[in-house]
């Protein structure tokens, strides 16, 4: 199922882009103002929390998760270079799960490593909140890639749905529409959060056994789809 | 030795009809696709490529089915007309790359990197590449893991012409080696130069087929279009149409010229400058009115 020269050509694509920047600012920002805020302010349980739960998990983790999921296969469709990877006696679904391995893997070292440096800068880790918000960080990396990832194979504008689906879906729905939250990869990976930190310090609107369930299956369904979608990929001449 | 046989085959998108009902057996030897663009051509090849379904009919190598079989391409080589590559790779590990997903190592894509002569740029990143070089490491990826098919789309697109006799020279090779080799192209000498066999297809029909020799004599036999102009038409029209080299003749009094139909291509060159002549007639213009590439292919689709 996995693919070591996929991986690599994946890695090194996903590195070597522009947007590539993007992995590199979201989370030195974080740990800016983490520091600033700990300078300022003195260790704070609920500003650790705030900090970790609106600007990391809410906001970095799915930019992350947008540019890492969708660059993972996007611009290889996008080009046409794919067909190199296509024409070769690989099976698709190989190719997809290889490279979400790859996209989990970005994803995850850039944000859920970020969120654990920055909640030991926060609070010590006081309460388990740096703990528990860079085990959502990774959960929610898992999840995020499958989605975006789903997205590159699907449609030529994987980055914009993928940047609505954050921002808009997952921000602005979330914290308006009740229900909406239900349906949040970030509500997901705070009820796992919830269980890990310390009594009242984390809150989730999904409970844990529902989180888990709708996590794997997302994650599963988004995967096979996208396996599906590569074994019919259709690539247009230039004519 | 492979055989590649398209059955019947349409391929529309939308309401535009890209292939219509093309029947070809592409085997052994070299065959050149030749045809105008936007004739279909690069789209006949993505469904022999296995990278485009057919909307009808079907596509086998060897009696298996193309679509959704990524066993085929152990036995396929595909070197695309699209530019993009991994620029980010040397030209060493591309090639090493492709070998990876063959199964296949080193020891084959330096084999492949010595067959197009690229060894000397193998550790140069592929972004600095010009385009002929960029298109012989594309040859290497293809011939990586030996396949009996080769399928090139427009494969001779910005080379020199160097590469170009080289590249000529490792497909015409590859063919005597009984591979099937397939590519495409729209100019006419290329394929000249190259294939035997040809595949002719003009918007979407398959409009010939068979030994190059014998439809290149029906391209130059076909009825020829002059626009003539002189310092004395109808008299050169009465001269020119006794000829049975000439079939029609119109005076385009608009214009101020004659339109000439010649039947026998050869005979009519000749005939047109020793008539002018010997009746002390001027040549002022004398213009094919129908040479684009695209009437001569249309000619063969009504031929």
């Amino acid at each position: 199922m996995y693919n070591r020269t996929v991986a690599r050509l994946t890695y090194r694509g996903l590195l070597g882009r522009r947007r590539a920047f993007i992995l590199f600012a979201l989370p030195a920002l974080l740990l800016v103002i983490s520091v600033v805020i700990r300078v300022l302010t003195g260790a704070d349980d609920d500003t650790a929390a705030n900090v970790l739960g609106g600007f990391a998990l809410a906001t970095m983790v799915p930019l992350i998760g947008v540019v890492a999921g969708t660059g993972a296969i996007g611009p290889e469709i996008d080009d046409g270079s794919v067909v190199y990877l296509l024409s070769k006696p690989v099976k698709r679904p190989t190719i997809i799960f290889t490279k979400l391995v790859v996209a989990v893997g970005v994803t995850a070292a850039f944000s859920a490593v970020p969120t654990l440096i920055a909640g030991f800068i926060l609070n010590g880790n006081s309460q388990q909140i740096a703990v528990a918000y860079a085990v959502a960080a990774a959960v929610a990396s898992v999840a995020y890639s499958a989605i975006f990832l789903l997205l590159g194979t699907v449609t030529r504008h994987a980055v914009v749905a993928g940047l609505v689906y954050a921002l808009v879906w997952e921000t602005l729905f979330g914290s308006l529409i009740s229900g909406a939250r239900t349906l949040s990869v970030q509500q997901w990976s705070l009820a796992l959060a919830q269980k890990i930190g310390a009594e009242g310090a984390i809150t989730s609107d999904v409970g844990l056994p529902l989180a888990l369930v709708l996590l794997i299956g997302v994650t599963t369904l988004a995967t096979w789809y996208a396996g599906q979608k590569l074994r019919t990929l259709t690539l247009a001449g230039e004519e | 030795m492979s055989t590649v046989r398209i059955d019947n085959v349409s391929r529309w998108f939308g309401n535009v009809v890209a292939v219509n009902d093309v029947s070809m057996t592409v085997g052994p030897g070299v065959t050149g696709l030749l045809g105008p663009n936007g004739a279909g051509k690069s789209t006949l090849i993505n469904m022999m490529g296995g990278f485009l379904a057919p909307s009808t009919g079907t596509v086998t190598l060897d009696g298996a089915t193309i679509w959704r079989n990524e066993g085929v391409y152990r036995h396929i080589g595909i070197v695309p007309e699209r530019e993009a590559m991994y620029d980010f790779l040397t030209g060493q590990e591309f090639v090493r790359a492709n070998a990876e997903l063959h199964g296949l190592g080193a020891k084959e894509a330096q084999h492949a990197l010595a067959t197009v002569e690229m060894e000397y740029a193998q550790d140069r990143k592929i972004a600095t590449y010009s385009k002929g070089m960029r298109q012989r490491v594309k040859m290497a990826s293809a011939l990586v893991h030996q396949p009996s098919v080769l399928l090139l789309d427009e494969p001779f697109n910005g080379m020199d012409p160097r590469q170009r006799m080289q590249l000529m020279e490792l497909l015409r090779r590859m063919g005597a080696e009984g591979r099937t080799v397939l590519f495409s192209s729209h100019i006419l000498e290329e394929v000249e130069q190259l294939a035997a066999h040809i595949e002719v297809v003009v918007a979407g029909r398959h409009a010939a087929s068979g030994d190059f020799r014998k439809i290149r004599r029906l391209m130059t036999d076909r009825p020829h279009r002059y626009l003539v102009r002189s310092s004395d038409d109808r008299a050169l029209a009465a001269a020119l149409i006794a000829d049975p080299s000439t079939a029609g003749i119109e005076v385009d009094l608009k214009e101020g010229a004659l339109r000439v139909q010649a039947v026998d291509f050869g005979r009519f060159t000749t005939l047109l400058p020793r008539v002018a002549r010997a009746h002390g007639i001027r040549l002022l213009t004398v213009s094919p009115s129908d040479e684009s590439l695209e009437s001569v292919f249309s000619y063969l689709v009504t031929a």
